[in-house]
């Protein structure tokens, strides 16, 4: 389980380096990231190492700003090994509403950001079939 | 309820018709004797001053413009000496020559009278701590706002516009209980409130007094929740003598026209024809106790309805609905006239979305495309795309429904629509430039 920072971006020149600036004054580091972008607007979606400081100082910066609860699922970094936890999620009927990958690793494993549609049915999921996943405070450490 | 001129307020509707009767006569005759370019008018339509008989007899006197004012600039259209004339204000002449007014010492007096009025209409009282951020100087609001506040004894804070951290500080330490301002204003201080961690319920504020610029009635209900008072539409305009030409009551029911004052009438604003009662078109305005500058039949460009039923606050006064728009502020897509307030009205409808827009029109091709730009509150933020244009899908649906014309909606970042500390920019036209 971990808290991503989302952030709204307009499709416009220099906005995403303007978030990256702003954490990086306040010596907060960005462990995973991804954009999900129409022509129009973009969503900015952040790991950050303190997610509570991150979005309180966005938001003082004017930006709009949203936690929301992921999972941190380690894969098998080879060939195969996301498939292998995607079949298992398809079985459990676990909803993926996106997923993008972790910049670093955590031994081995390469590590999944997930959010899914029912957090709690996935963590109970992971736990039975044995999938693998972070802690929060495990997550932030990396 | 209560009232600042109950005899003239809650006059009897004959007795006001035979007092706007005999002041629109002397005023005719004064304009037809004192003002040459009024004297050719009147000589161009056929009418003289005896020829005002009854109050239908209106309808026969020529209208004036804003480019009459501009023609006849600076003080081309003053019915009195400059030795008369006490005070001048002036417009901001974003097109051409500024229009400029200029006021007797008798006019002053009965503007601040109005005032006067118009706040005591809205609640306000010789306790009242009005704090006045209409902007003081050449613009009318300021200082007709300040000149009634005084008159009617209550103690005014003379903050003007501009420098809104102050202005919160002074609404603590001063006990403000009266705002008067712009309703983008209103909104604009709330906002810095919320910065400054300032909560409504640390002030006195009980009633806003705004005006100056059009506002829906959703924008009135974001207004009162969020600062927590009782919000007032108060109308005026220079030309006629600045605020206080009409002001609401507590029914809200419409804004009452000091009708002893001034004559409204409804007219087709293509035709000129004058309309029926509660038909909706221009309104058209004579003053009927003006000295330096009387003004017959002022086409205001403001669109609204008139309604003479005696309202439950017992004022007799004519009512004019709230003003949906100017015909300036009006944008014609392919057709169809689309007004910002209307756009607002829409938007506040719809849960989370904040009072900051902007209409931008642009022509691509030989088509008129209008975009309307939200910002994005983290109320109605989610981390989903999906999300987001569904949203977005949901307000250009209910924006085509109400405005009959296709719209293009773009979420903007919080805070990216400038604000206002006097009358909001609602509208670019890029088909102009
Ligand atoms: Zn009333």
């Amino acid at each position: 389980m971990a808290k991503q920072i989302s952030v709204f971006l307009e499709n416009k020149a220099g906005r995403l380096s303007s978030v990256t600036r702003v954490l990086g004054e306040a010596g907060i580091n960005i462990r995973a990231l991804s954009i999900a972008d129409t022509s129009d607007f973009g969503i900015l979606r952040i790991i950050v190492n303190d997610p509570e400081r991150a979005y309180k100082i966005l938001k003082e910066a004017g930006f709009t700003v949203s936690e929301t609860e992921v999972i941190a699922v380690k894969v098998s970094d080879s060939p195969g090994g996301l498939a292998a936890v995607l079949e298992q999620m398809s079985d459990q009927n676990l909803n993926i509403e996106y997923l993008y990958a972790f910049l670093g690793t955590s031994g081995d494993d390469a590590l999944v950001i997930f959010k899914v549609e029912d957090i709690e049915h996935a963590r109970k999921a992971f736990t039975a079939k044995g999938i693998p996943f972070l802690e929060e405070n495990q997550l932030y450490r990396l | 309820m209560s009232y600042w001129d109950k005899e003239k307020e809650c006059m009897s509707r004959s007795d006001l018709g035979i007092l706007q009767l005999r002041r629109l006569k002397e005023t005719v005759f004064r304009l037809y004797a004192f003002v040459p370019a009024y004297q050719q008018k009147m000589d161009e339509a056929g009418i003289k001053p005896d020829g005002i008989r009854t109050l239908d007899d209106l309808e026969k006197l020529p209208f004036t413009t804003k480019n009459d004012l501009r023609d006849n600039y600076p003080f081309g259209l003053f019915a009195l000496p400059m030795s008369e004339v006490v005070r001048i204000h002036s417009s901001s002449g974003t097109t051409g020559k500024p229009t400029v007014v200029g006021y007797s010492k008798k006019d002053i007096d009965i503007w601040a009278e109005l005032m006067a009025r118009a706040l005591t209409s809205a609640g306000a009282s010789r306790l009242s701590v009005i704090q006045n951020s209409y902007g003081y100087g050449l613009f009318t609001g300021g200082l007709g706002v300040h000149y009634g506040a005084e008159k009617l004894g209550a103690s005014v804070i003379p903050t003007s516009g501009g420098n809104t951290k102050r202005q919160i500080m002074l609404m603590q330490d001063f006990g403000t209980t009266v705002l008067t301002c712009t309703p983008s204003y209103a909104l604009l201080m709330h906002e810095v409130m919320q910065e400054m961690g300032v909560s409504p319920l640390d002030l006195k504020l009980e009633a806003g007094i705004f005006g100056a610029e059009p506002w829906s009635e959703n924008m009135r209900r974001e207004i009162e929740n969020k600062l927590e008072i009782n919000a007032f539409d108060i109308y005026g305009l220079s030309e006629i003598i600045g605020p206080g030409v009409a002001i609401e009551c507590y029914c809200k029911k419409g804004l009452h026209i000091a009708e002893d004052h001034f004559i409204a009438e409804i007219i087709d604003p293509d035709t000129g024809e004058v309309l029926p009662e509660g038909a909706f078109g221009e309104l058209v305005i004579t003053t009927i106790t003006k000295e330096a500058l009387p003004i017959i039949r002022y086409r205001t460009r403001d669109l609204t309805t008139l309604n003479k039923s005696v309202c439950e606050c017992g004022r007799t006064h004519v009512r004019m609905e709230k003003v949906l728009g100017r015909s300036d502020d009006m944008v014609i897509i392919r057709g169809v006239n689309v007004f910002p307030s209307m756009v607002e009205h829409v938007l506040l409808n719809i849960p989370g979305v904040e009072p900051y827009y902007l209409l931008v029109v642009d022509r691509k091709g030989n088509l008129d495309q209008l975009e309307v730009q939200v910002e994005v509150s983290e109320s109605i933020f989610s981390d989903e795309i999906r999300k987001l244009e569904e949203l977005g899908a949901t307000i250009t649906k209910e924006l085509e429904s109400a405005l009959g014309v296709s719209v293009k909606v773009r979420l903007v970042e919080p805070k990216s629509i400038e604000r206002s500390e006097g009358k909001a920019k609602r509208v670019i036209d890029r088909r102009n430039i």
